[in-house]
């Protein structure tokens, strides 16, 4: 029953409390997602061909990584395009086709292996397994593995049996595959139906009896319908929300900062200052832009910075205003200047450009806490269809990130130029980014970062990359 | 929802903007009065109020899943009430004799039972109409078809959106389970004795049971639900329309019947909490050193399976879990509220420097935002998350802030925004709520380590004309 009293010591990057000498801190560190179980987690996709297994593999690996699960997917069709080189056609997938088993169940335990890898040696924590494991022996063989290794399984299952929507997956994604990269549109499409064909012979759906045990989602007809069994932790309850969140309906997604306020003008940074006479030029210039895009039940949301409001109003449609959209908080940094920081503050203007993603404001916040606070529109933005967001050069960057799948080392750095819009469209696996200059002047506010991050550095080359102002 | 372009100029001068002085909101105005519409981001941005139908069998957990349900959706801003139609009933019955009432071939019995429910949506119209209501529940059984028709009727003539709700369960222990938990306490058993009561209710769920009609896969897939399979192992989830359907599905997704404790309590006395000063991120003073030791000792003492114990990422608290010697987890999410410009100051600071703040601040507590801070309301946007994990969760240790502590209590306890921001909520004391019943059962622990009183009553002036000792009346004593 000692009575010591820990010394308590701030992290001057993070700027979190930490004990001077621990080995009970738990690791995480105030993330979104608490890192309560060290086992790792296998997502295993279960379906036919053309149920777009691929599609909500990428999708929620590019959520989890940007939440802060490191997260990666490992593609089955992939090792046997490696493996096999050349794609003759659908009977290397014929169920009797001996050799190609051989070689199919290769490339899946080489998969297996190389997930045992990346969470092993790579501190990887979500490993998403992307092949139609449409057989309960191939499904047993993850299991095993998974159980010698304890790690977590849990199967997303898609199930789809509208022949439409089958057909704009195959055009969608298939025809450009590299397996009909010499094929005419209707051949590939032949083919590829055929292939699907044999995999229905041996599928055996997930059975809400016999696998009453493991972990699943079964999604039905891209959302309509899901059964959930058993969420085993708080990773598989985010993954079940998400799922249940996003869509396929086609739509396009806006985003851009606030005109030019006067505290851009003077190269200050954060505050809640009115736009320039050049910001309010460019929100009129967005409002003839937006109107010109003739976008159906467009929703259009801010933050709750007069910067951003001033801008939306000119546009004269209903806004909505977020909290969650406000500008990264720069504590005690707020309304100075680059060059005041550097004199200021030395030391933080160094650590910042050491790490700028988790660097955290005293007093303030980090680019890692943006993104924590977020998420919850990132999710609205998955419910939604057409949306214009106008928001902050800090906070553009996380969204950009996540629509782009940037890391968390590029993120800090992502343009995001002001008088610029952003034209985001869904398309096969990703998107597809337009970059709209609005042609209105402003000031720019991206600073570089410099070559020298010491903290011993000169102020001259603190302020190096800084860019021009009043 | 897009503006007509075509009658207007094009060049249309934005609105001025002016910042409402309570919440800090920046909104537009017109002729020197601000625009009626405030464009805030509600959770519920649908004009469309919602029915909430649950569909089970009796000691489902239908009245448990009803009440929870109500309770998260109104401490995170979504006005929610309950309609029990069983309630109703009693009102109507006065005196229950047996289960014969629910006979299905008992007409009279069927005749007030029907009323009985039209009642209830009669006043869930209200609710939802003139109330200004945006969910109501209504939980019966609904286990017909023919039931589930007519409330679909009603929510189509009102323009109301519908999700059910059902609840299957066949596992005999968690029906006996919910029996001794929530029936035998019922006014229906009053003078019943326990044997009487249960041989009583089983025949009553019986009655149901002939008549039942599952919601179905084929039949019913153009409704939107979810049905929750023994308490939670499974659910299925079809047609979620809205934003706050998918709300109210993670939810309940999340939600266990597990029992465990919770146990809330604010890190030990700060050097700034001995002067008087709010916010900041100072360390222990020697009391609350001597506080985080006992609060080590009760820890121990309560014997306390699998306890998590999570603090915020203030110094104060992190010291505090230091002297458990357990692994602790920091949420920046349970962080003090932060009050902007106020930070570190006394309240008699705050009336020198910001009288009218302090002024507003007594009028709306719960809303109002410290300049460059946040106010109650925010902090609970902010707190969702960490509601929704210790939902998940079992025994949980939560070491806090004052303003934290009391929007979690608010949850727990069912408190209104108008209570919430001056719940007690002291140094030195441990609350321990275990969930029982339909609610929470709260003990108050005090560590018996002295310290400050951090607690400032509404004041009886609340005017911004207000002189200085009049808002100050109500300030604890400090150094």
């Amino acid at each position: 029953m000692s009575h010591k009293q820990t010394k308590l010591t701030q992290n001057p990057l993070q700027k979190i409390w930490v004990p001077w000498m621990s080995s009970k801190l738990s690791r995480r560190r105030g993330s979104s997602v608490p890192q309560f179980t060290n086992s790792p987690t296998m997502i295993v996709m279960v379906g036919l061909p053309a149920r777009g297994k691929t599609y909500i593999s990428k999708k929620l690996t590019r959520y989890l990584n940007w939440i802060g699960v490191p997260t990666k997917v490992f593609n089955v069709g992939q090792y046997r395009r490696d493996a096999v080189r050349t794609y003759k056609n659908f009977e290397f997938f014929r169920p009797d086709n001996e050799e190609a088993m051989k070689i199919r169940k290769a490339c899946a335990r080489s998969a297996l292996s190389d997930v045992g890898t990346y969470f092993m040696l790579e501190h990887g924590q979500a490993a998403v397994f992307d092949a139609t494991n449409t057989t309960r022996e191939r499904r047993e063989i993850i299991l095993s593995y998974a159980k010698d290794n304890g790690y977590k399984v849990f199967f997303i299952e898609s199930i789809c049996d509208d022949p439409e929507i089958i057909a704009e997956n195959i055009k969608q994604v298939k025809l450009s595959s590299p397996d009909y990269i010499d094929c005419d549109k209707e051949e590939a499409v032949a083919d590829f139906l055929k292939r699907i064909e044999c995999y229905k012979v041996t599928y055996v759906p997930l059975d809400d009896d016999k696998d009453s045990h493991l972990s699943y989602i079964k999604i039905f007809n891209v959302g309509s319908r899901y059964l959930v069994n058993r969420v085993q932790d708080h990773i598989q309850s985010r993954i079940v929300y998400y799922l249940m969140n996003i869509h396929v309906t086609p739509r396009t997604i806006y985003l851009c900062r606030h005109g030019e306020s006067e505290l851009n003008l003077v190269g200050r940074i954060g505050g809640d200052s009115g736009l320039s006479p050049r910001g309010s030029q460019f929100a009129g210039a967005l409002g003839k832009y937006i109107k010109s895009q003739s976008i159906p039940d467009l929703k259009v949301w801010t933050s709750h910075m007069k910067r951003t409001i001033q801008t939306a109003e000119a546009l004269g449609v209903a806004y909505e205003q977020w909290k969650a959209l406000n500008e990264i908080d720069a504590g005690v940094c707020e309304d100075l200047t680059y060059e005041e920081i550097q004199a200021n503050y030395p030391e933080e203007f160094a650590l910042r450009d050491q790490d700028k993603y988790r660097y955290r404001y005293p007093k303030g916040e980090s680019y890692e806490d943006l993104v924590q606070r977020l998420e919850p529109v990132i999710m609205e933005l998955e419910r939604q269809e057409n949306v214009l967001v106008v928001c902050h050069q800090a906070v553009m960057r996380c969204l950009l990130a996540y629509f782009l799948d940037k890391s968390a080392e590029e993120l800090p750095y992502l343009k995001c130029p002001l008088h610029t819009v952003l034209k985001l469209t869904p398309v096969a696996y990703g998107c597809k980014v337009e970059s709209v200059s609005l042609n209105i002047e402003a000031v720019n506010t991206h600073r570089d970062r410099p070559a020298n991050v010491e903290v011993s550095r000169e102020p001259e080359e603190a302020l190096l990359t800084v860019p021009d102002h009043i | 929802m897009m503006a007509s372009y075509e009658d207007e100029p094009m060049e249309t001068s934005p609105r001025e903007l002016t910042q409402n002085p309570l919440r800090k909101i920046w909104m537009p105005y017109k002729n020197g009065l601000p625009e009626k519409h405030i464009p805030q981001r509600k959770v519920c941005m649908t004009n469309c109020p919602t029915l909430i139908v649950m569909v089970g069998l009796p000691a489902r957990g239908k009245t448990y899943i009803s009440k929870k349900l109500t309770r998260y959706l109104n401490w995170i801003g979504v006005p929610t009430k309950e309609f029990n139609v069983g309630q109703y009933r009693r009102e109507c019955l006065k005196i229950y004799k047996n289960f014969e009432f629910f006979r299905p071939d008992n007409e009279e019995g069927l005749t007030i039972r029907r009323q009985c429910a039209l009642t209830a949506l009669n006043d869930v119209r209200e609710y939802l109409g003139v109330e200004g209501g945006q969910v109501a529940v209504f939980d019966a059984t609904n286990t017909t078809r023919e039931r589930r028709n007519t409330i679909m009727k009603f929510a189509e003539q009102n323009e109301y959106k519908v999700f059910f709700v059902e609840s299957v369960c066949e596992d005999p222990n968690i029906i006996a389970e919910n029996i001794v938990q929530v029936k035998l306490g019922s006014p229906d058993y009053i003078d019943c004795n326990t044997e009487e009561a249960i041989e009583d209710f089983m025949k009553r769920i019986k009655c149901y049971e002939n008549s039942y009609q599952s919601l179905d896969e084929v039949l019913d897939r153009a409704l939107s639900y979810i049905k929750i399979m023994d308490v939670g192992r499974r659910y299925l989830v079809n047609r979620v329309q809205d934003h706050i359907q998918s709300r109210i599905v993670y939810y309940l997704m999340n939600i266990h019947i597990t029992p465990r404790s919770i146990y809330l309590c604010r890190h030990g006395e700060s050097d700034l909490n001995m002067k008087g000063r709010i916010g900041g991120d100072s360390g222990l003073s020697s009391r609350g050193k001597e506080f985080a030791q006992c609060l080590n000792h009760f820890i121990q003492e309560q014997n306390i399976k699998d306890l998590k114990v999570w603090t915020s990422q203030m110094k104060r608290t992190i010291q505090t879990a230091e002297a458990l010697s357990m692994p602790y987890e920091q949420w920046k999410a349970l962080n003090e509220i932060d009050a902007g410009v106020c930070e570190d100051m006394t309240y008699e600071e705050i009336q020198d420097h910001y009288p009218q703040e302090f002024a507003l601040r007594d009028q709306d507590k719960y809303r109002y935002r410290y300049p460059k801070g946040e106010s109650y309301e925010d902090l609970v946007q902010r707190l969702e998350p960490v509601i929704m994990e210790l939902e998940r969760q079992e025994n949980v240790l939560v070491v806090c802030h004052q303003a934290v502590m009391r929007c979690l209590l608010a949850y727990f306890l069912d408190k209104s925004a108008d209570e919430l921001p001056y719940l007690k909520c002291p140094l030195h004391s441990v609350l321990k709520l275990t969930p029982v019943a339909y609610g929470c059962k709260v003990e108050s622990i005090f560590l018996n380590v002295e310290a400050v009183n951090t607690h400032r009553d509404k004041p009886e002036n609340v005017n911004i004309s207000r002189l200085a000792k009049e808002a100050l009346f109500t300030v604890p004593a400090h150094q």
